[in-house]
């Protein structure tokens, strides 16, 4: 079954209009010796139905978070999609378009794309965003980059320890290969002390990175951090929480100069880590916005004066500028976005805000009565939104392989990432779990301890 | 019809009060606490972000209505050359749906996602098995960060042989723009190789800029001209005698399935774009996905982690002490990596090497069509996709490339990739895929030929049919409006304290 649908009677003729006597004939130009000369040894063709079975076995072998209860935040969160998001992506009007080369055919992916930009800068506070990156580590990359464009600077970049270190490792892989040294700046206590950026930063900074909420869920002091990074010149990039804003200030309060976050929590399903959706927004500064990377839709007029959008800006990006383009990125996440414009829709400014209001209420209740177990206690004394670390009395493996047992995905081994941190583990809320949920964790962990 | 209900900006639709979404009560207790009390207030916004107010039969008539303002494989032939816009198998959007699948954390224990390690591993084998190589990395999110990652890669693998010295990546006149880019952000020197005229590689050219320094030759075979690069064997024995690797850019793997393998002809490294070759829906511009295959030599170096299985188990393995490190957070576009591995199981080898004949068929079929009145400067068979130019008919009728790709959208077909690869003038780069029938392009191919007749005037200002005539692209691009703000007045959100708008800022709706 692959989808072709020439009949040999098709072929035939076919090849007689081209002038030749075969399909081989068509693959002349490739020398015998390069050929494979074998089947490729892939398991042989099934049907939809042997396909279907052969996949629900496969599901069948995972424990997804509709069947143990979810407590795994980490930058990806268990959120509640409302089903006009799928109805939306569903449509095959958006969803087997490409790029909108040909904006007269595309103004449904344009507009989409127009309005996702002014949400973002509305989630934000700033003024311009782009049409989406990949996800949030690439997109603190990116950030980085935009930043090195900006100042023109060669640098440290200060990046807090308690970024999120898939973030921060992806952000050093880039950087290994450019002008750029990135230094981390540790965060004993939870959090970046914005005395240790002030006494790190000076007149050839780039850039300082932190991130509020940050990865253990805690608040950083953003406001004082970019004031620091202002003082001596350097760019403010701020990765932040999209559902979070729903009741906290936005890096535009806080005086972000570049804004990025991991959307997935606007309405795109866990599926084990992506496709997600890469946000970026920045001050509107035209410095700035000519170092943006990626896809930019702006409006314009048709021929008759009507109101319309296009790709603009298009002299930044790399099949214009080639090796001199700000970024080598093509397309953008185009049908995350679409799922976050209309999540946003859905949800409105008092369904964001009611979402991140359970979230952090049920955070605080789940710290609560998981901290009345005994040994467990907060591990960090900041304030948290709705994701905080806990320390525990026990072996963290193995205490969360008994709580895996018990139907509950407890939470993340933070000594994965942190050696310090290997009897700590993050837990996360969201607006979906229960009391009942929140109260049976607390009892599975009793009993595991 | 042009149905313009509900079709204005939704934050011109957006009426204070209105809703579609509720949230249950609070069922902690406390549910009445000020936040404040949880939050220092310094943390706490005033007000929620200014996002539209709008019913959801409001919100489902504007999406729909706008979708219903593009074009896409699903509603029209859509030959975008260099993009591979075959037909996208309903069967995977349901499969990928199931919530053993969708529901999965990134970060959840390896027990626990059995069935989706073994998936991954299974896609791991059957990429390297296409190509050649060995070792592959599902990791990239998209074909261009998978160059990218690819030249992470060699960078590190030769820091670590001690060639750090080897600082150019040669890259020809045809390629896409992403190879050069993606050089530059590797910290490469990018340096152009030109093609000759018969549209290959120029070996008196290559030949001349490999030296001590080559890191890295980037070369798509079949190339941007849709044209099998002939010498690629002896390309690859010329990079390898000096040291220098070869990576092979997949965006045109449809043509070669089963048929011949980038290993097999002297590729290092390649990257897939699975939302191309194994029909991911391309969503508007994203999401892709665009893991690499590279030989057991450069294995170490890959992102960490790969899928790994011991005995029956699978588990995700981070340790590998020289890997490049990370492209990106979470394991990869897991989404778009099951609809290629649910195609793949769907084909089988068979069918898979099918796709690359009929593939090729379609486009040579295509080509003798069109060249019928259009110029297609480069001798055929050609691969799966071939380049015509409207140079003719520009001399004699003033008629340029875009003005017949605009006219094809008024007949209901998207149109060509024009304009690239930049070595053809007045360029219509046409890629029919494998999953349209003869009728169909047959049909397109008179509707081309009908186009060339037609009055020069009607030609320069389509599409006529359109919801919109062709948009002012300069004044897009002089006078940038990016967000939408409230008509007249000035932007409806606080600046950030301390700045103010420059001149340069997008400034409101007209």
């Amino acid at each position: 079954m692959s989808y072709v649908l020439n009949t040999p009677e098709d072929r035939a003729a076919m090849l007689a209009r081209i002038g030749v006597g075969s399909v081989d004939d068509l693959f002349a130009n490739i020398p015998p010796d390069l050929r494979l000369g074998r089947p490729l040894d892939i398991p042989a063709a099934l049907g939809e139905m042997e396909l279907q079975r052969h996949l629900e076995r496969l599901a069948a072998r995972n424990t997804s978070a509709a069947e143990a209860v979810c407590f795994l935040g980490g930058g990806a969160y268990d959120h509640f999609i409302p089903s006009a998001v799928d109805a939306v992506a569903g449509r095959s009007e958006f969803y087997t378009a490409y790029t909108p080369y040909q904006a007269e055919a595309s103004q449904g992916t344009l507009q989409a794309v127009f309005e996702f930009q002014t949400l973002m800068c509305r989630l934000t506070g700033l003024e311009v965003a782009n049409a989406s990156l990949y996800e949030g580590g690439s997109a603190v990359a990116e950030a980085v980059l935009m930043a090195l464009g900006v100042t023109g600077r060669t640098g440290e970049v200060l990046v807090a320890e308690s970024v999120h270190p898939e973030y921060r490792q992806t952000l050093e892989t880039f950087a290994a290969n450019l002008n750029c040294r990135v230094r981390t700046l540790p965060t004993p206590d939870g959090f970046l002390n914005p005395d240790d950026v002030k006494a790190a930063a000076n007149d050839s900074t780039v850039a300082v990175v932190a991130q509020s909420p940050n990865f253990f869920g805690h608040m950083e002091e953003m406001q004082a951090i970019g004031d620091a990074a202002r003082k001596v010149g350097a760019v403010f990039v701020a990765s932040f929480d999209p559902v979070m804003v729903g009741v906290l200030k936005r890096p535009g309060d806080y005086g972000a100069d570049i804004a990025v976050a991991e959307g997935q929590g606007l309405g795109v399903p866990l599926g084990f880590g992506g496709p997600y959706l890469g946000i970026l927004a920045c001050r509107g500064d035209a410095e700035y916005v000519r170092k943006i990377p990626g896809r930019l839709v702006g409006q314009t007029t048709d021929r008759n004066g009507k109101r319309c959008w296009v790709l603009t800006l298009q002299t930044r990006e790399q099949h214009i500028r080639r090796e001199k383009a700000t970024s080598n990125i093509c397309t953008n996440q185009g049908l995350l976005a679409l799922r976050a414009a209309v999540h946003l829709t859905a949800l409105g400014p008092l369904g964001l805000r009611d979402t991140a209001e359970l979230c952090v209420r049920k955070a605080h209740y789940a710290a609560d009565v998981l901290c009345q177990v005994p040994g467990v206690s907060l591990r960090f004394k900041t304030p948290f939104a709705r994701e905080f670390a806990l320390k525990l009395p026990g072996d963290v493996p193995a205490v969360l392989a008994k709580l895996r047992a018990a139907g509950y995905h407890a939470g993340l081994p933070l000594g994965r990432w942190y050696p310090d941190l290997a009897g700590c583990v993050s837990v996360a809320v969201t607006e979906k779990r229960t009391r009942a949920e929140i109260d049976g964790l607390a009892a599975a962990l009793r009993a595991a301890l | 019809m042009n149905n313009t209900q509900s079709t204005d900006l939704v934050f011109e639709l957006s009426r204070p009060g209105r809703r579609c979404h509720r949230l249950p009560a609070c069922d902690v207790p406390g549910g009445d606490t000020p936040l404040s009390q949880l939050l220092p207030a310094a943390h706490l916004a005033d007000a929620p972000p200014p996002l539209p107010e709008v019913g959801e039969i409001d919100l489902i008539r504007h999406f729909n209505n706008l979708s219903a303002r593009n074009m896409s494989i699903d509603t029209n032939f859509y030959p975008l050359g260099s993009c591979t816009m075959k037909y996208n198998p309903k069967r995977h959007e349901r499969l990928a749906a199931l919530p053993g699948f969708a529901a999965l954390h990134p970060l959840q224990h390896d027990d626990t996602a059995q069935g989706m390690l073994e998936l991954l591993y299974e896609m791991q084998q059957f990429l390297a098995e296409v190509s050649g190589l060995p070792a592959v990395s599902l990791q990239p999110a998209a074909g261009a960060q998978g160059e990218l990652t690819a030249l992470f890669v060699a960078a590190a693998y030769f820091r670590d042989q001690g060639q750090a010295h080897r600082r150019k990546v040669l890259v020809p006149d045809s390629a896409h723009g992403t190879n050069p880019a993606s050089a530059a952000l590797a910290g490469f020197e990018a340096v152009t190789v030109k093609s000759n005229g018969k549209g290959l590689v120029d070996l008196d050219d290559l030949k001349a800029k490999i030296g001590p320094d080559t890191a890295v030759f980037m070369i798509t075979n079949p190339n941007t001209l849709g044209l099998f690069e002939t010498q690629i064997g002896t390309i690859t024995e010329m990079l390898h005698a000096a040291g220098a690797l070869v990576y092979l850019d997949g965006a045109n793997m449809n043509a070669i399935l089963g048929i011949t393998r980038p290993g097999d002809f002297g590729a290092d490294m390649q990257h897939y774009n699975v939302h191309k070759t194994f029909t991911g829906p391309h969503g508007g511009g994203g999401p892709g996905s665009g893991p690499i295959a590279v030989r057991d030599f450069l294995a170490p170096y890959l992102p960490a982690p790969v899928v790994v299985k011991d005995g029956d188990r699978y588990r995700l393995n981070f340790d590998l002490p020289k890997s490049i490190g990370r492209v990106r957070s979470f394991f990869g576009n897991v989404g778009i990596l099951f609809r290629g591995y649910c195609y793949i199981r769907t084909l089988g080898p068979d069918g898979l090497k099918e796709v690359s004949e009929q593939a090729v068929l379609n486009a040579n079929y295509l080509r003798a069509l069109v060249a019928d009145g259009y110029d297609v400067p480069h001798p055929g068979p050609c691969m799966h996709e071939f380049v015509a130019s409207a140079r003719s008919l520009l001399r004699e009728r003033k008629v340029r490339a875009m003005d017949v790709a605009k006219r094809l959208l008024d007949y209901g077909y998207h149109a060509p990739t024009v304009y690239f690869p930049l070595v053809v003038p007045e360029a219509l780069m046409m890629e029919p895929t494998e999953t349209e029938s003869k009728e169909t392009l047959d049909a397109f191919a008179d509707v081309l030929l009908k186009i060339k007749a037609e009055d020069p005037e009607l030609l320069k200002a389509a599409p006529h049919t359109h919801v919109i005539s062709r948009p002012d692209e300069v004044k897009a691009a002089k006078e940038p409006v990016l967000r939408w703000t409230a008509a007249g007045r000035p932007a409806d959100e606080p600046l950030p304290a301390g700045r103010k708008a420059t001149a340069a800022s997008p400034v409101g709706a007209p």
